[in-house]
């Protein structure tokens, strides 16, 4: 099994389309490195001025810590595309490519085959994190410095101080790892269904896109069918930086608001993972390859 | 008709004898306080603002005559009410050129004060009006309410300890008006409509803020450097 | 030339049938290949022989039928068989942003071959890549991607080798090649070799055994050496009432002579000499005819079966 996962990661990694998704998250977040470090107070008090007119805020807001915060909010829609991209790919390229009939014609079952295929899939999902990681959140500590974060919410502002947010930097990105893997799952399962890219990663794509409009939408009739989207649930990572406050209105260093949302909507997630890869292996096992 | 004159002369003279007596009172509290040239202190503030969900955080103040005060926290963000904290007794007491009204007494915190209202004298002057508690036989202020111009109506609320002969709180607490907070969240990128935040946006409807300042650690008169205040 | 004999077959097809939505692409086929064989696999564009191939290897799943190779049914042992066999399905498609060294390496991996440097550059070397190993397939002619296709078949040193249309695409020394390396794994190496095309001349020169389908349904199954000998003939006959005349001549000496049916005539292989002994037997049998065709001979018989060619060419003797 390790061969075959080494052999799948080998063929990602060796594949110049692996690396755009790489080199798009660089760019992204030098872009916005750039145009924070050289225009950040301006963006801070765009933010702050409907609290400003209350509250004085002091102290360094655009520190790493925040810095990552945007970077995650704005990148963590759209990195699914570039998920969708080598996802999507992953049996419909070989399809398209005729290498999937002689892979097939080799001794290894096809859901072992199709196992391998989806751990490198995690596998590629999990780099690309982890390369986000390294950018959006160590990087910026080094440029920006660490401190307080100071986050505004829809009803209300969150303080957190310094020594109480690299760990939930470090589960929300275990948590969009979840998120991204189901991303990665539906593109794998897209992948099964045709002989180009082109369509699954486009299915893939237009599926995640329809689904975060309708999440975003406030609309009441969406409203009851946004807790069945999984789009819903992938921003469950922003959970981690809500913190529970105790009868005086004090803040809990080291706690979270909603631990039961997190884990609801990470099972959610899971269940979502679970069944689109049954479904591909399902499908798959019954496949005639025809390309 | 005599009587009349006698009625206009005496409310005067009561009225007057009284704005004296209340002018005494402020000015005695206020050489109390002018043993203090300055100040450093520590201290733990905590934000109590419906919309605002905030640790406890370490401050540090520092003061200096004639009215440079400033509040840092130890690193870190602080939120505090606006313009409000930077006003404190000291330099309340800066200007000498206020009329002091006796209103009446009044219980705080167990203590008997009386009421006295400063108006200041000059036009261009942030505050409209200060209503005191003062607690006459240790000669400290108890509370202040002030109204501003600009920054609203707030209350500074204190308790007094071991720096009493300073005329320095232990605790003070500031309460202020807030106004309303609501981002869209297409701004904030939020999903989900919590019914949770029901209760938070109930909670929004209790429009008072409050900062609370529990000071320790007083070090006075040693001289602080100017640079502190920028 | 001639290997075959009656040794274990290595493959044993009964009544294999793919039906897909609309289409039966394979009918109730059966067939053997015995060990040593270098089975022809003929029929034209459409016919079925992809079908069969890639239901073989496991690629597609038949609707009916059984399929054993090496002696075990195929579903059930598929691993231990696909091991043993190595494939070049239609177009040699392999990592085109790999090199070849690597292409052959990732395939033989996948084999359960241990690999050596040693091995993978012999490898390269028997179909004269070892000069371009490093390079990517990208930059490869059509037939230096198939000599590295028919390397990558060959790297686990499978007893059974299946060629789909191996000479599709190449040129006329490609096609020569391909020739020789048949003739070398069947003569040298012993392996057994399914291979298909829908050219007669190709699997003429190579094969020893071959099957000859259309529409998916079996036309005939035998010896090349028999099939092709210019003597035999094939005669095509229309009877008023096809079913009383089978019924008839099977019962009789040409049942042994009788091919699967096609279309409504029935068809007899039969050496030319015959024709006329048929003719009086038919009146005998009093089976009434309405035409009697022969083809002038196997060959050409094949040809038009294997070429699509609908038009009937008739012959009198």
């Amino acid at each position: 099994m390790w061969t075959l996962i080494q052999i799948e990661l080998f063929k990602i990694f060796r594949r110049p389309r692996t690396y755009i998704a790489f080199a798009a998250i660089t760019g992204l977040i030098g872009i916005i490195q750039f145009g924070l470090k050289l225009d950040g107070d301006s963006y801070v008090d765009f933010m702050m001025r409907d609290i400003t007119s209350s509250i004085t805020v002091e102290g360094k807001i655009l520190n790493g810590y925040q810095v990552c915060y945007i970077v995650l909010q704005v990148l963590l829609v759209h990195v699914p595309l570039l998920i969708a991209l080598v996802a999507a790919d992953m049996i419909s390229g070989e399809a398209n490519m005729g290498t999937l009939r002689i892979m097939l014609t080799k001794p290894i079952s096809r859901t072992r085959f199709l196992l391998a295929k989806f751990m490198a899939t995690i596998a590629y999902t999990l780099l690309l994190l982890v390369w986000l990681a390294v950018l959006a959140l160590f990087l910026n500590m080094i440029l920006f410095g660490t401190d307080d974060l100071f986050l505004l919410k829809s009803q209300y502002v969150v303080l957190l101080k310094k020594d109480d947010i690299f760990w939930r930097y470090l589960w929300a990105f275990g948590f969009a790892a979840l998120a991204m893997t189901t991303v990665a799952s539906l593109g794998f399962l897209f992948s099964l269904f045709a002989e180009n890219s082109i369509g699954p990663i486009v299915a893939t794509m237009s599926v995640i896109i329809f689904f975060t409009i309708l999440s975003t939408l406030n609309i009441p009739v969406f409203n009851k069918i946004k807790p069945f989207l999984f789009t819903t649930h992938m921003i469950g990572w922003k959970e981690f930086f809500d913190i529970k406050v105790n009868d005086a209105n004090e803040a809990i260093v080291g706690s979270i608001q909603n631990p039961q949302k997190i884990i609801n909507s990470a099972v959610v997630l899971v269940i979502h993972i679970i069944g689109f890869f049954t479904a591909s292996v399902l499908i798959f096992k019954k496949k005639d390859v025809l390309s | 008709m005599h009587k009349l004159f006698l009625f206009i002369v005496s409310l005067h003279i009561t009225i007057f004898s009284f704005s004296q007596d209340m002018t005494a009172l402020i000015m005695k509290v206020k050489t109390k306080l002018d043993q203090v040239n300055d100040y450093e202190a520590d201290g733990k503030m905590k934000t109590d603002v419906a919309f605002i969900k905030a640790p406890v955080g370490k401050v540090k103040v520092f003061y200096k005559k004639p009215n440079k005060f400033r509040l840092k926290k130890d690193g870190g963000i602080s939120l505090l009410p606006k313009g409000g904290v930077s006003v404190n007794m000291n330099s309340i007491f800066t200007t000498s050129d206020f009329v002091a009204l006796a209103a009446g007494d009044a219980v705080v915190g167990g203590v008997k004060t009386k009421v006295v209202k400063l108006l200041p004298s000059n036009e261009n002057s942030d505050i409209v009006l200060t209503t005191m508690y003062i607690d006459e036989t240790n000669l400290l202020v108890r509370k202040a309410i002030t109204t501003t111009k600009e920054n609203g109506t707030y209350e500074i609320e204190m308790s007094y300890g071991q720096f009493a002969q300073y005329g320095l709180p232990d605790k003070v607490v500031f309460a202020f008006n807030t106004k309303d907070y609501k981002l869209p969240k297409g701004i904030t990128l939020e999903f989900d409509d919590n019914e949770k935040q029901l209760t938070d946006a109930e909670k929004l409807k209790n429009k008072k803020g409050r900062v609370e300042i529990t000071y320790t650690n007083y070090i006075i008169n040693r001289g602080i450097n100017d640079s502190v205040f920028k | 030339m001639v290997l075959y004999n009656n040794m274990q077959p290595i493959v044993t097809v009964t009544g294999l049938t793919k039906q897909f939505k609309n289409l039966t692409a394979v009918q109730d086929l059966s067939f053997s290949v015995n060990e040593g064989d270098v089975y022809g696999f003929l029929g034209q564009n459409g016919a079925g022989k992809s079908t069969t191939i890639r239901m073989l290897l496991t690629l597609i799943a038949p609707t009916h039928g059984c399929i054993e190779i090496f002696g075990k049914e195929l579903t059930a042992n598929r691993n231990e068989i696909l091991s043993q066999i190595g494939a070049v399905i239609e177009k040699p498609d392999v990592y085109k942003y790999l090199s070849a060294y690597e292409n052959l390496k990732l395939f033989a991996r996948l084999s359960g071959v241990k690999v050596t440097e040693q091995l993978l550059m012999d490898q390269l070397e028997k179909v004269g890549l070892a000069s371009r190993a490093k390079d990517t397939v990208k930059t490869f002619s059509q037939g230096m991607k198939q000599r590295l296709g028919i390397a990558i078949a060959l790297v686990h040193d499978p007893k059974l080798i299946v060629l789909d249309e191996p000479t599709n695409g190449l040129d006329p020394q490609g096609i020569a090649d391909i020739r020789n390396l048949i003739l070398h794994l069947s003569r040298d190496l012993k392996k057994t070799v399914i291979v298909s095309s829908h050219l007669l001349s190709e699997i003429e020169q190579v094969a020893t055994r071959v099957l000859i389908i259309d529409r998916g349904k079996k036309i005939i199954e035998g010896n090349a050496a028999e099939l092709f000998d210019p003597s035999q003939t094939i005669v095509e006959l229309q009877t008023f009432d096809n079913g009383y005349a089978m019924e008839q001549l099977q019962l009789s000496v040409w049942g042994q002579h009788l091919q699967p049916q096609r279309d409504t005539a029935i068809l007899i292989k039969l050496d030319r000499q015959q024709i006329s002994q048929l003719h009086r037997d038919l009146v005998d049998m009093d089976i009434q005819v309405l035409s009697l065709q022969p083809r002038h001979s196997l060959e050409d018989y094949f040809l038009q079966v294997t070429s699509g060619n609908q038009h009937v060419d008739t012959y009198s003797n």
